[in-house]
């Protein structure tokens, strides 16, 4: 046993040698086990959809990708990041959904003059005073997609509004995001517990402060109660439901018709009419069986980001593809998307609504645009 | 906050008390009468809603869904007994710790295989999706009444199981006495497996309950096995009576701490700092009145005599 696995690790070896030259290599980073595997899920099945569109290759040159499951945990993600830089040799470190996960990889990743592409996660202080060029982000800033909705309410006249998030950083976060826009009474800020399962008793006590709006941010599973509890509750007669991030294509499969009307923001939807999203929708659908959400439809952009920087730079050269996409003009599912000076994306937020679509299939319909080009707040703090 | 409004979240409370009671119940009696330290009760809260939830799909029934669960959680229980616990009850506590923990693992796993990662989905019928005003302008979903009348009904049935039938008698007996209980005809084997088994078919009825109200995934009883844990301290280890009691209790003490303490702190710090402390202070209420209790009473407000 011992012979034959050193044989093969010896052949694994020539191997990489052989072929080192002209192939690219993507350490993909994401969650794949424990609650959050969901959303890794979908991830990997849209970086595999990007690659079978692009035969196999990244910027026609030969691809590979490695995965990696960070299982949730910044002391794993930070020991994945360094075994894809130092002993995978990879070119590229994509993916990381957790705020917290990418401020743990980080500084070491691009320190060590690999380029680190955001699919998800985008925290304020990698936008501004802590960013380094070496980070390109294919995803938002955190506050972009709640700035839109506090536009949206203001501009609406919404007169009142009772403000419910999880209590953690990127809870807080939404919530800052959103009053940067909305200039109406909040009512009251309630901060829940992270992965809290029954919002009755704070349903009871919103329902007795008859807010006009409730904006709420609740990601993954909490959403799904937050919003079945919100039905069941008869809230509609009470106050109008507002979200981010809490109502989209893995929580509505749970949810069907319990979600149908929610409004919430979002700067992509599956409606996007564009000739990317058309195609990655329908092959994602035709493939997987249901609708892809945002996290799958960023990654398939990060994947296609790399295949840009790759087949305009000529070369998987850290500094020539960090150029390429420093300009923007980047081909995504969001149309061509362009870049900040932080290297943030500059995009539209769209006012989105919870719908069944031809085949009954509950998914999210763009209802109108909040922000065009919206830019993030935190590029101004940044210098490379 | 209005007089009303403090009844409702009482209300509430004793609905979280009594789903955190099905659990406690039998996790209770295979505590302190089997001797058995078992983490796994939380995953037959996953077992019940996953069972209710599919075959609710599948007969397109709510109500049949739920009667079909019901066997359906007392016999994983049964056999879970059968396969691995009784090989374990001569081992040492931390061998059981050990093995229950890894069944957390495998059955979240094994639900993720058969299930898939993504949440179910469950909903209520018609039927039970209205509301009635328990108290003037209050509206109360129907369905949260129902779990509270059936959690009641439980507790009511297994008190008189435990004190007024013969197999609650053998149960007392065999906790007091094994080798004596035994000696007089008792099947001390099978009596074991049965309480395992009610056991799990009452966390199996908790995650029915919850199945309508939550997301139904990986994991989903996890949070609830450790105040239900809390729930059995603070009552006693082995106490039906004292599960009952401590449940309510945990159940409007969580409630009310949520909903009033960030109020409370309003009032003497700024808001900001009040909604950061509040919601932090909260979730240690339970915890807090834990060890004030253990403090008062070390062996709980009901220890079980003998």
């Amino acid at each position: 046993m011992k012979t034959f696995s050193m044989a093969a690790a010896a052949t694994a070896m020539m191997m990489a040698g052989a072929v080192q030259a002209d192939t690219v290599k993507v350490g993909y980073m994401t969650t794949l086990s424990g609650s959050g595997g969901i959303i890794g899920k979908q991830m990997q099945n849209a970086v595999n959809l990007a690659m079978e569109h692009t035969g196999g290759t990244l910027g026609g040159m030969d691809a590979e990708v490695i995965f990696a499951d960070d299982q949730r945990k910044p002391d794993v993600a930070k020991q994945l990041a360094n075994r894809l830089v130092k002993s995978d040799r990879v070119d590229v470190i994509a993916g990381v959904i957790w705020s917290n996960l990418l401020m743990a990889i980080h500084k070491p990743v691009t320190r060590s003059g690999t380029l680190l592409i955001g699919s998800n996660a985008g925290p304020s202080p990698l936008a501004g005073k802590d960013c380094h060029k070496n980070f390109v982000s294919m995803s938002w800033q955190n506050d972009q997609t709640p700035e839109g909705m506090g536009k949206y309410m203001q501009d609406a006249g919404v007169k009142s509004v009772y403000l419910v998030a999880p209590n953690y950083q990127a809870g807080k976060d939404m919530m800052s995001g959103f009053k940067r826009h909305y200039k109406g009474e909040v009512v009251a800020e309630v901060y829940t517990k992270l992965g809290q399962s029954d919002f009755q008793a704070e349903l009871s006590t919103l329902r007795a402060s008859r807010p006009e709006a409730t904006f709420v941010f609740q990601p993954g599973g909490m959403g799904i109660n937050f919003v079945k509890q919100w039905h069941q509750a008869g809230m509609e007669q009470v106050s109008k439901l507002y979200t981010v991030f809490t109502v989209d294509n893995l929580s509505l499969p749970a949810l069907k018709e319990t979600a149908l009307g929610v409004v919430s923001t979002q700067t992509w939807s599956p409606d996007l009419d564009n000739e990317i999203n058309r195609r990655f929708v329908a092959d994602y659908k035709a493939k997987f069986g249901g609708y892809p959400s945002f996290y799958a439809a960023q990654a398939y952009d990060t994947m296609m980001a790399i295949d840009h920087a790759i087949a305009k730079a000529g070369s998987s050269d850290t500094e020539a593809m960090r150029a390429v996409l420093a300009e923007g003009g980047i081909p995504t599912t969001r149309g061509p998307l362009a870049m900040n000076s932080n290297q943030f994306p500059i995009q539209n937020v769209y006012l989105r609504e919870a719908v069944l679509d031809a085949d009954s299939m509950a998914t999210t319909r763009i209802t109108g645009t909040v922000f065009e080009n919206h830019a993030d707040a935190y590029a101004k703090d940044c210098q490379f | 906050m209005t007089f009303i409004l403090l009844l409702e979240q009482i209300f509430n409370g004793l609905q979280l008390g009594v789903t955190l009671f099905l659990i406690a119940a039998g996790l209770t009696l295979i505590l302190g009468i089997m001797d058995f330290v078992f983490l796994a009760h939380g995953a037959q809260v996953m077992i019940g809603a996953y069972a209710a939830a599919s075959l609710t799909a599948l007969t397109g029934n709510f109500y049949l869904g739920i009667l079909l669960a019901i066997p359906v959680t007392f016999a994983s229980g049964y056999l879970l007994e059968y396969l691995l616990i009784r090989h374990l009850y001569r081992r040492n506590h931390m061998d059981q710790v050990l093995a229950t923990f890894g069944l957390i693992l495998f059955f979240n796993e094994l639900i993720r295989i058969g299930f898939g990662p993504a949440a179910l989905f469950s909903s209520l019928p018609p039927s039970l999706s209205g509301f009635v005003n328990i108290l003037p302008e209050t509206p109360y979903p129907v369905f949260r009444l129902l779990v509270i009348a059936v959690g009641l009904a439980c507790a009511l049935g297994i008190h008189l199981l435990v004190a007024r039938t013969k197999i609650g008698a053998m149960v007392r007996a065999g906790a007091n006495n094994e080798t004596m209980t035994a000696a007089l005809g008792v099947n001390i084997r099978m009596l074991r497996r049965l309480v395992f088994a009610a056991g799990a078919c009452f966390a199996g009825i908790a995650g029915m309950m919850l199945g309508p109200l939550t997301a139904v995934e990986p994991g989903m009883g996890e949070p609830l096995l450790i105040l239900s844990l809390v729930v059995i301290i603070i009552g006693g280890i082995g106490s039906v009576r004292g599960a009952f009691v401590a449940a309510i209790l945990i159940g409007v003490v969580d409630t009310l701490g949520r909903v009033l303490l960030p109020v409370i702190l309003r009032g003497f710090m700024g808001q900001a700092a009040a909604d950061g402390a509040g919601p932090a202070l909260a979730s240690m209420m339970v915890y807090i009145l834990m060890s004030l209790v253990l403090v008062v009473r070390p062996s709980g407000l009901f220890p079980p005599k003998g």
